[in-house]
């Protein structure tokens, strides 16, 4: 049922230093509300579990891209709109820019936001699986000041995550150190677009002639929350890229994700699927022998 | 709350719910009923408006979010005395039928055009991905917007 209008507070602060402020002050009754791609559809379906929510549209400090030479940092409200239109995300962090161009049509992603993708904290969302993959970080903001966490773990749970009722994810920043590295995004959903994934699958990797160097990889919808396969990548790295290297990466993420049936897939065609991924990205590195 | 927002280069002043969709503001407060309620959850476009420049789905923007805003809705997209070229292709090549995803579309292909004048088939492909049809099997309403390109 619909909800009732009336009942919901949508306050807009003058500042930033005035949303931390509403946040400390009150703890747990006032939650950040940016581009409501995700918030507005529990709206309408009565499902939206706080009353009052503070406004951080507006908020320029949560904006903008900026890089130095080791680091890419965006501000939370960076939407997949720009990040798919920043030279730098294109060149050196091609699955995020693709993750952002499979996320809704362009009116959401006119909308959507990064830090919304990850606050929202659904173990189906796109672009997480990509910031997994390159290694991300994040930046956690209260009136006690600031602090950077990486991103692997800040999930700990459908749904749940390591940040306090009076801080404010306000910015993402990726390290510059795949450039030349393969990177391997991939969506699986009912169609080719416009749709939620069974199966989202990000990957990074170094090569040395026929030996893996490096990898890391993420899945999504395969488990509570976006899993990074560390015990996929520990068995992979140091190998010979060979058959037997593949059966190995297969059966140690079969054992590293736990899919379950949904109204979207099932738990044997999310695994089969997400093997079958894994296979296609090492594949793709060419097989000789 | 009071808000003050441009619709279709007309200043607006309303009292709002500030959680009130858009999409409901426009309808029943200003009466401007060419913006359609489809889904209501983002996946159909029909809502779509144009907000500083950007499409958007009306239904999920929250009133409180558009105070100083410029909108424009399907009633500002033609001009006095003419129809858009991407209505009058509309017409000429059949991409209306039901009607319902049509200010959607128009919007869509609008702002397409602004952004990019010369778009590719990808382009429109791309740039109408959000909004659905049930009727037309969506080819005349690419060949509308191919069409409307051509002018």
């Amino acid at each position: 049922m619909r909800a009732f209008i009336p009942n919901y507070q949508l306050t807009t602060p003058a500042s930033l230093a005035d949303a931390l402020a509403l946040l400390k002050s009150e703890p747990d009754v006032w939650k950040p509300f940016a581009g409501g791609t995700d918030l507005m559809v529990l709206l309408e379906a009565g499902k939206l579990p706080h009353r009052n929510y503070i406004n951080i549209w507006d908020l320029d400090e949560l904006r903008g891209i900026d890089a130095t030479d080791t680091h890419i940092t965006l501000g939370a409200l960076t939407t997949y709109t720009e990040i798919q239109s920043d030279p730098i995300l294109r060149s050196e962090f091609p699955m995020l820019c693709q993750a952002a161009s499979e996320t809704g049509g362009l009116a959401i992603q006119n909308r959507g936001t990064l830090g919304g993708n990850i606050v929202n904290a659904s173990p189906a969302a796109d672009s997480p699986p990509a910031l997994l993959a390159y290694d991300a970080e994040i930046e956690l903001l209260s009136t006690g000041g600031s602090r950077w966490v990486p991103y692997q773990g800040f999930h700990t749970g459908y749904k749940q995550m390591h940040i306090g009722p009076d801080e404010l994810l306000a910015r993402i920043r990726l390290p510059r150190n795949t450039k030349g590295w393969r990177h391997y995004y991939r969506k699986v959903g009912t169609r080719k677009a416009q749709a939620i994934s069974k199966v989202c699958f990000a990957a990074v990797s170094r090569m040395d002639h026929e030996q893996i160097v490096d990898t890391r990889i993420a899945v999504g919808s395969v488990a509570p929350i976006i899993v990074r396969c560390v015990q996929t990548e520990n068995a992979l790295r140091g190998r010979k890229l060979d058959t037997e290297t593949i059966k190995l990466a297969c059966d140690t993420l079969s054992h590293e994700i736990s899919p379950i049936d949904d109204i979207r897939s099932t738990a044997n065609y999310r695994l089969q699927v997400a093997k079958n991924l894994l296979t296609d990205f090492l594949l793709s590195h060419g097989l000789n022998g | 709350m009071l808000i003050n927002f441009a619709v279709n280069g007309e200043q607006r002043a309303l009292e709002v719910y500030p959680m009130a969709r858009l999409l409901d503001v426009l309808r029943e407060e200003l009466e401007l009923t060419g913006t359609k309620e489809g889904c209501g959850e983002g996946e159909c476009g029909a809502c779509t408006v144009i907000l500083n420049g950007e499409i958007v789905n009306s239904c999920l923007v929250p009133v409180a979010q558009v105070n100083g805003a410029d909108i424009t809705t399907i009633e500002g997209v033609a001009g006095e005395e003419q129809l858009h070229a991407v209505q009058q292709s509309f017409i000429e090549h059949g991409g209306a039928q039901c009607g319902i995803c049509t200010p959607g579309m128009v919007l869509a292909a609008v702002d397409l055009l602004q952004r990019n004048p010369q778009p590719s088939e990808a382009d429109i492909r791309t740039g109408l991905a959000g909004n659905l049809c049930r009727c037309t099997g969506y080819m005349k309403i690419f060949e509308s917007v191919v069409r409307a390109c051509q002018k």
